[in-house]
């Protein structure tokens, strides 16, 4: 199937609906979400930036093994979580754990491979929230298997597959894009562009006009969208969604966002980026324009502010309290899963590690 | 070939190899409306090696249908298919055209259950033709299996014959695990007496194909018929080889095998891979702990050489046949007996 040239390319600035003084951007093509979904994203966003506060908190002091913060991307956070149905998927990467509890997983649950306790913590199936993808861009091969399988039964599910800048260089972001396209698979993949792959800038991943540009080469629309404007990724995202699962095939939406913190607690930032090119995106920052826009319109005051932020304490310090428990599995669970039945090699291995727990006890 | 079956079953119809995995995805399908096959050329042409033969035009091309060029697409769509309730058959072309699916079957396919500690499973078969022996060029004839074997949340599975290769791939398709399918290429075209509805073991068991005294040949894949071949040969100058085929590299069945070995005393493991950290090397290890004291001699191999797979003119060189079996049975200490 070919494609007009016109309808894949994206817009050529992207999308933005409230603009980072918290103003309304006069645009003609796209409309503003309505005050619900803004009040709901509002409190998810401040959700999101609580969760991350956290958590590097409880990572600085050792009880976390690690955190990739998505402070400052907590928009495609928040958006990403609000456009799904209950029976579409979510396909999140490691930094999109603020996500994740915002589409309803347990803290507990989500924090888990974060604890160093297992690789995953939740029923993927439960949430329909796949893993949280460690290796780049795998992913998004499994979501096209799930709208796939999902439209072959002729469901509605549409999957979101999210990746970072990074991951557009990988062979299987590619073959993602082009397998969606061929079988029309109901896939939206959300590109969070937060201008680093751990150290390494986007002018050394691509010298495409954008990323969004990308889908042209596979017949997939392109769209970008200002990152941190929550308002224009719910607009431009719901419309994907609705597309896709209207059956029209594969978006690929563009986020120009930016990576406020290290990589991880265990990266230093200071060693391939100025303090100054991350002053800059202060002024950009997803929750302060929205807060503005809806005290403008008289949809937030200091009551309704206290009542979103309490809110959020409190999830702050359910992870306070669920994460200081000792989740580590037994290590009898470390042979349970290899296999539906465990072969009889692992049935001795078993063997072996709880005699050597034995002896251990012993001492 | 010789004889392959020694489970006394009488064959009721004459089937090749790829005639009886064509029936026994045709079963699957029929069976299950969740089983889907695709792979490159699988729908139309039905396959470079026709295993897909009539699929398409029997179950519609949303059960059987061409995908893009590209492994790692494939098996990474079978992964989310798996986790959305379907069950994905894939063919892989080519052993070597395999490889870019790596990191999806070895990172995704074979972790994805213990990731989620149980909640996923992934019910999905990868078919990949593997082993030489047909002449072909480069990227066609590498024995792969021991880089699946090698990564823990794989069942690898392989074949001598063509009710093995029904009754296995039946078994594969229906596991709740993945299963890494390899074909012995050079036994597609191979035609024997069969009986589909023949009770075999499943997944996990190892049969033993030849009787024998004297010592045991362990062999699996495209391996079997030269060792069976090797144990003919040998009966016809007094000594008595038995055959095991393993069939199931994962899980590995120790019980059958190593009661092989203390039944004789000796033994010789054939593969066509290349020896060194092998599944050969690691049947060697098993054997070797396992049955010492009834050992008279040290295990030995005959398999390929630590080269890459020659082309076709010189195949024949890498390629373990019945003298290099009987030389190394030769070498399995008799004069210390």
């Amino acid at each position: 199937m070919t494609r007009d040239l016109d309808l894949l390319l994206p817009s050529p600035h992207p999308v933005e609906l409230i603009d980072p003084t918290g103003q309304t951007v006069a645009e003609a093509a796209h409309e503003l979400p309505d005050d619900a979904a803004l009040l709901r994203a509002f409190a998810g966003l401040t959700t999101a930036r609580r969760i991350n506060d956290q958590a590097g908190a409880l990572a600085r002091q050792g009880r976390l093994a690690v955190y990739p913060s998505s402070h400052g991307q907590e928009a495609c956070q928040v958006a990403a979580a609000q456009v799904l149905s209950d029976d579409d998927w979510l396909f999140p990467t490691y930094r999109d754990t603020a996500a994740v509890v915002i589409r309803g997983v347990d803290v507990a649950e989500a924090f888990l491979p974060l604890q160093g306790a297992w690789h995953s913590g939740y029923d993927p199936h439960r949430y329909k929230v796949a893993p949280q993808a460690t290796p780049l861009a795998t992913q998004l091969l499994h979501a096209v298997g799930v709208a796939h399988a999902a439209r072959l039964r002729g469901e509605p599910t549409v999957a979101l597959a999210l990746c970072g800048d990074g991951a557009t260089s990988e062979g299987d972001f590619h073959e993602a894009l082009n397998f969606a396209a061929v079988f029309r698979a109901p896939v939206v993949f959300l590109v969070q562009n937060n201008q680093y792959a751990i150290s390494v800038p986007l002018a050394r991943q691509s010298v495409a006009p954008s990323l969004a540009h990308k889908g042209i080469g596979y017949g997939v629309p392109g769209e970008r969208v200002d990152g941190n404007d929550v308002a224009a990724l719910l607009t431009v995202l719901g419309a994907a969604m609705a597309r896709a699962r209207a059956g029209e095939g594969p978006q690929l939406v563009e986020a120009h966002t930016y990576r406020m913190q290290p990589h991880t607690n265990a990266d230093d930032s200071r060693r391939y980026r100025q303090d100054d090119e991350v002053a800059g995106w202060v002024q950009r920052d997803p929750l302060a324009r929205l807060e503005t826009w809806l005290r403008q319109h008289d949809l937030l005051d200091d009551a309704q502010l206290a009542a979103v932020t309490a809110d959020a304490d409190q999830l702050a310090a359910r992870m306070r309290t669920e994460l200081a428990q000792d989740s580590t599995p037994e290590p009898a669970e470390l042979f349970a899963h290899v296999y539906a039945t465990p072969t009889p090699q692992l049935v001795e291995q078993a063997a072996v590690v709880a005699d050597e727990l034995s002896r251990e006890d012993e001492h | 070939m010789t004889s392959t079956a020694t489970t006394g079953t009488v064959g009721h119809e004459k089937l090749t190899m790829a005639q009886a995995l064509n029936r026994a995805l045709r079963e699957s399908m029929a069976e299950d409306d969740s089983v889907v096959v695709f792979g490159e050329d699988v729908g139309a042409l039905g396959g470079v090696f026709r295993i897909t033969d009539g699929l398409t035009a029997e179950f519609g091309d949303t059960r059987c249908f061409d995908t893009p060029l590209a492994e790692s697409g494939i098996v990474g769509m079978a992964v989310g298919m798996a986790m959305n309730g379907m069950r994905p058959v894939v063919e892989m072309q080519f052993d070597a055209f395999a490889y870019p699916a790596f990191e999806q079957i070895t990172s995704h396919v074979a972790k994805m259950r213990n990731r989620t500690r149980g909640a996923v499973s992934l019910p999905m078969v990868i078919r990949i033709p593997y082993a030489g022996g047909i002449g072909g060029v480069e990227h066609h004839c590498d024995s792969s299996e021991a880089y699946y074997a090698h990564t823990p949340g794989l069942h690898v599975v392989t074949p001598a014959n063509a009710a093995d290769a029904h009754r296995l791939l039946r078994a594969a398709i229906a596991s709740p695990d993945p299963v890494v399918f390899m074909e012995p290429k050079k036994l597609y075209w191979t035609k024997e007496e069969v009986d589909l509805g023949a009770e075999l073991p499943g997944i996990g068991r190892a049969m033993v194909r030849r009787e024998g005294t004297d010592a045991t040949l362990i062999a699996y894949g495209p391996s079997v018929p030269v060792a069976l071949e090797a144990a003919e040969v040998a009966a016809q100058e007094g000594r008595s080889l038995q055959v095991v085929d393993l069939r199931s590299i994962v899980p590995f069945d120790d019980e059958t095998v190593c009661a092989a070995v203390r039944s004789t005393g000796r033994a010789v493991v054939v593969a066509e891979a290349p020896g060194f950290a092998s599944v050969a090397s690691e049947i060697v290890a098993r054997v070797t702990e396992r049955c010492f004291h009834s050992l008279a001699a040290p295990v030995r191999r005959a398999v390929g050489f630590d080269i890459p797979f020659p082309a076709p003119k010189l195949e024949h060189v890498q390629l373990p046949g019945v003298d290099r079996v009987l030389d190394a049975v030769d070498d399995l200490q008799w004069d210390l007996s």
